[in-house]
């Protein structure tokens, strides 16, 4: 996990030792991860990205308490942006839900890789279920940076402590981008809205590990505004299907061929 | 409180078609996680299909955008995201750097032309 080492810019917080007294305490531990919210740049990317989703919010004419639920509930931004994108262009409340779940499928494979850290041989499954709720892209990576550093036992508090503080920053920014798309004048709201495509179009390209990856997203953006042109209601899926399949035959093919 | 929430519909509609379509694959991931290889192909497929379906959703706001975001021509659109792109190549992949100068370039260019 190459891409977690350069994340952190600043360390202010510094975790005591693995063997320190300190770590007895669960509450402790969960103070630890909530303070460890101010470590890591990806919580500026996440409250930008958050200030976006609360303008699209407002923009698309949900209430502010709907737009905080789909925050504490969905916790997951793309799956938000699709969500209140689609069902705010008029799309059904059964075509939002499918682009939703296919969205959302990358979160099993972060899921499957990231619990194993968390549990001891005394873990039942229904310790995990909150610490499973808050796995999205941000606490995937920075579990894989911190988790290291602190006592097995007190894994599962720690990740409870870091991802409450996530969601509070979170709460926060789609208040703070709700009411400022309200308020400001349209120059600034316009700002405030294009957050969202630069944040998750960086935050993607980062992300990216293999031709495949980068192929989806390239050929994911110049398809789209072509399958809008046949208005289906489906058009997201319908590009975002046929180029992800595409990336992954260009993928399966260039590994058969080295083979 | 009912002008916080909005329709009780509208909340039903996050709960049927945002919480649960999105948070049964967390699940899925605690419940059946053990018997899955990490590395497996469907899985590079599924993370191509979820960036794709990704990379749609950012062309759409940019290409049908919401609200204020209409009010600025195309063009400028357009060049504020590649300008942003180009900052974050040239700075070894800076998210903040990127996402700053896009916006540098969009609130100039719409201060520009008035």
């Amino acid at each position: 996990m190459p891409a977690t080492t350069q994340i952190s810019i600043w360390s202010s917080v510094a975790l005591p030792p693995l063997d320190s007294p300190q770590w007895k305490s669960p509450i402790r531990a969960f103070a630890w991860g909530m303070s460890s919210v101010a470590s890591t740049v990806l919580t500026l990317v996440l409250f930008a990205t958050y200030l976006g989703i609360g303008a699209l919010a407002h923009d698309s004419h949900f209430s502010l308490g709907w737009v905080l639920g789909s925050t504490l509930l969905v916790w997951a931004g793309p799956a938000q942006i699709i969500l209140i994108s689609t069902l705010g262009s008029g799309a059904t409340a059964v075509q939002a839900a499918i682009a939703v779940t296919v969205s959302a499928i990358r979160l099993f494979p972060m899921v499957v890789s990231v619990l194993p850290l968390m549990k001891t041989p005394k873990t039942r499954r229904r310790h995990l279920v909150l610490a499973t709720h808050f796995i999205a892209v941000t606490l995937w990576v920075e579990c894989y940076r911190l988790l290291p550093k602190v006592p097995r036992e007190r894994r599962i508090a720690f990740t409870h402590g870091l991802g409450c503080g996530l969601v509070i920053v979170c709460m926060v920014a789609t208040t703070l981008g709700y009411e400022l798309a309200a308020k400001l004048p349209p120059l600034f709201a316009a700002a405030i809205l294009l957050l969202t495509p630069l944040a998750f179009l960086l935050s993607t390209a980062r992300n990216c590990k293999q031709i495949s990856d980068v192929l989806a997203l390239v050929l994911g953006l110049a398809l789209f505004p072509l399958v809008s042109m046949l208005h289906t209601g489906v058009d997201i899926l319908i590009s975002g299907v046929t180029a992800g399949s595409i990336a992954y035959g260009v993928h399966w093919w260039r590994e058969r061929a080295r083979a | 409180m009912s002008e916080f929430f909005g329709s009780p519909h509208a909340l039903l509609v996050l709960v049927l078609a945002g919480f649960l379509p999105n948070e049964i694959w967390r699940m899925a991931g605690l419940w059946f996680g053990a018997g899955v290889d990490e590395g497996s192909e469907v899985l590079v497929w599924v993370r191509a299909v979820a960036t794709a379906i990704l990379a749609g959703v950012i062309a759409q706001i940019l290409v049908q955008p919401p609200g204020a975001l209409a009010g600025v021509p195309d063009w400028l659109r357009y060049g504020a995201v590649a300008a942003g792109f180009a900052v974050f190549m040239l700075t070894r992949r800076s998210i903040f750097a990127g996402v700053v100068s896009g916006e540098i370039i969009l609130l100039a260019g719409k201060w520009w032309l008035g």
